[in-house]
């Protein structure tokens, strides 16, 4: 039982920062229908500024609290990210708004690839690790160990996600969001103006992958320039579950994925007599992503697409 | 004979004698090394082909397509080395682990019918990375598929009791190994071209077409779409297996670390930048994604040649100018570089009709 709730607090936890990632997928989705493959990279480019800043104030001695430190690399790495996104959808994808589907998705892996090369270029191809600045307190929560990290990442989340929700249901933006995504061109006959809205889309859903990936590497205490790559995939993934397009979808299917992970990987020797271990983790998750789309084939909250003749 | 009949030949023949004499050249010109390197384009070329089927003619967005490559290797490498001490003949095997893949892409195939567009991309990206766990992992309990570590000593591809591991001796000529692998492979490569040249415009090809373009008219106008689908995704793996298998006997080791993720985007990378459903656009996708990577190795000495020293390690650079030129392309050529004439009639036809009610939307600040 005690592993069962630790299991649970830890997929919880990875599962809140599959959200976030999967917040941007999603809302990008939405409105161009364009897999954003370059998002998990936006992520690693948050983690690795963030860590910078961090290292440099950490070298230099000044003597501030380690949370106010980390904090203060946060604030660096949402900028840069947003920054990043912006210039991503300017460059790469607006120019084949009208091309054929496929097109932008190609620019989309072109761009990821030159970010992880860019990345590798600046920071390196050795691990980075996050300083031991945070305070490193353990509680216990029903049996199991909850740590001070743990809970400031499920916090954040939660608040975040609470508030995009919010900004896309109640604002004008929002509205001109939700607007944007059902129809282009009825919503700039409204006055909607869509690239305005799909800029700010990208700028929004990149400051969330910032925070995702600070939270990642304080939370393993290391960064990579790859990986970008395996957290978006998953992110992407867990978008899908929840149904693409749909931002609710997005939060439950990060939570969904990160639990049945560590779930799988806790579990999975049992449930198979031992024949398969712990290193099946992502087959279980990719088996559980599939067997819900034979099922729903839009996603757990997606909508329903008719056949259109 | 007409005229134009006896040029048609004519451009044939010098094309095949030049295709001949290519790796006699390369050799000559930029050493052994790019002949290998010319034997995996035509092994890339063949994969893009399969690729294109499932992608380029019938418009199912398949992100796990090595998974079938693998699936024809890892046959290949089962049944022909020490592994399991079985070494069948290089002409049994090949079938084999076509057939297999081929069984592989119907099991891919049924149970996603339903699905569309960007859902069918995420399950077939999951099927492929299960496959390549398990490959990785089947060497506990029974070892299997040795895990990471991989297959060694595969046998060399032999027919008729030649094996071309080894160099001959034809008609005073001195043929080396990767030498005698380019014409098998483009012998096989003709084969592929030739059915995808004659798939396109067949009944089955058309329908194909169709269902991509408007399934719901598709299956009112008679077509299986259930049948024609699992055919094109059973189609494209059994190319896929075909070259996995080639790809086993050519270099003689292989582990899951060749079937990643990146390899099934790259191949669809390549569709996409040539020119999807158009072969000869695929196949210069293909050469020119297979051939890049490699030639950017040279930056090193073009640095030291402009710059005097190496400022960026070549292998540091060559993937971020691979990125970009993929990136460029595109925003340059958005149909791809040999776009078909339906695509491309498709694109300008859009123009007329809605380009003004677009324009207005979304280029009123560009």
């Amino acid at each position: 039982m005690d592993i069962f709730v630790q299991q649970l607090i830890n997929g919880l936890v990875l599962g809140s920062v599959y959200a976030l990632v999967a917040l941007g997928y999603t809302m990008v989705y939405g409105i161009l229908e364009l897999i954003n493959f370059a998002h998990g990279e936006v992520t690693m480019v948050g983690a690795m500024v963030a860590l910078s800043v961090i290292s440099a104030l950490v070298g230099s001695g000044v003597e501030l609290p380690g949370i106010v430190i980390a904090l203060l690399g946060l604030l660096a790495a949402i900028p840069a990210c947003m920054a990043l996104g912006f210039t991503i959808e300017r460059l790469a994808y607006r120019p084949l708004r009208n091309a054929p589907r496929l097109a932008p998705l190609i620019t989309a892996i072109g761009v990821s690839i030159v970010l992880q090369n860019l990345a590798m270029l600046i920071w390196g191809r050795q691990y980075i690790t996050f300083p031991p600045i945070l305070p490193q307190g353990r509680h216990q929560l029903l049996g199991a160990t909850i740590t001070d990290i743990q809970m400031v990442i499920l916090a954040t989340s939660v608040v975040l996600m609470l508030g995009l929700i919010l900004l896309v249901k109640r604002t004008r933006l929002g509205r001109a969001m939700r607007a944007t995504a059902q129809s282009p061109q009825i919503a700039g006959l409204m006055g909607v103006n869509a690239n305005t809205v799909i800029s700010l889309t990208f700028i929004m859903g990149s400051g969330l992958a910032a925070v995702a990936g600070v939270m990642v590497s304080a939370y393993y205490g290391l960064a990579h320039y790859y990986m970008g790559f395996l957290l978006g995939l998953k992110a992407f993934s867990a978008a899908v579950l929840g149904g693409i397009g749909n931002i609710g979808g997005a939060v439950l299917g990060g939570l969904l994925l990160g639990v049945i992970e560590s779930l799988g990987a806790g579990y999975i020797g049992d449930l198979t007599g031992g024949f398969l271990g712990s290193n099946y983790q992502d087959v279980f998750a990719f088996f559980v992503l599939i067997l819900v789309l034979l099922f729903r084939p839009s996603g757990l909250l997606g909508e329903r697409v008719g056949e259109r003749a | 004979m007409t005229r134009s009949k006896r040029q048609a030949w004519l451009s044939f023949i010098v094309l095949g004698v030049m295709l001949a004499l290519l790796p006699f050249v390369v050799d000559f010109g930029l050493g052994r090394s790019w002949v290998r390197i010319m034997d995996l384009a035509l092994l890339y070329v063949m994969l893009a082909l399969g690729l294109n089927i499932v992608v380029g003619y019938a418009g199912l967005l398949d992100l796990g397509y090595i998974a079938f490559y693998a699936v024809g290797a890892y046959c290949y490498a089962l049944l022909s080395s020490p592994q399991f001490g079985l070494h069948l003949p290089f002409w049994l095997v090949l079938p084999i682990g076509a057939a297999v893949a081929g069984l592989f892409g119907v099991l891919l195939g049924a149970p996603t019918l339903r699905l569309r567009g960007d859902y069918l991309a995420i399950v077939t990206l999951g099927f492929g990375e299960i496959i390549r766990i398990f490959l990785n992992n089947l060497n506990a309990p029974v070892n299997i598929t040795n895990g990471p570590q991989g297959i060694n000593q595969i046998d060399p591809v032999s027919l008729l009791g030649v094996s071309l591991g080894k160099s001959h001796q034809l008609f005073g000529i001195n043929l080396s190994s990767p030498h005698q692998y380019y014409y098998l492979f483009l012998l096989l490569t003709l084969l592929v071209v030739f059915v995808s040249l004659r798939l396109q415009n067949s009944r089955i090809g058309r329908a194909w077409a169709a269902i991509r373009e408007d399934e719901v008219a598709a299956e009112a106008m008679g077509i299986n779409v259930r049948n024609i689908k699992l055919l094109a995704f059973a189609m494209g793996a059994t190319f896929g297996g075909l070259a996995g298998g080639l790809f086993a006997g050519f270099q003689g080791f292989i582990s899951p670390e060749s079937f990643n993720l990146m390899e099934s985007i790259m191949i669809l990378c390549m569709i996409v930048l040539g020119g999807m459903g158009n072969i000869p656009g695929v196949i210069l996708g293909a050469l020119l994604l297979t051939i890049l990577p490699e030639a950017l190795r040279y930056t090193g000495d073009m640095q030291r040649a402009w710059l005097g020293h190496v400022v960026v390690d070549p292998s540091d650079l060559r993937m971020l100018l691979f990125g970009m030129a993929l990136i460029l392309v595109m925003l340059f050529r958005p149909a791809g570089l040999l776009p078909s004439r339906q695509r491309k009639r498709e694109l300008v036809a859009e123009d007329d009709v809605g380009l003004q009610e677009q324009a207005s939307v979304y280029d009123a600040r560009r």
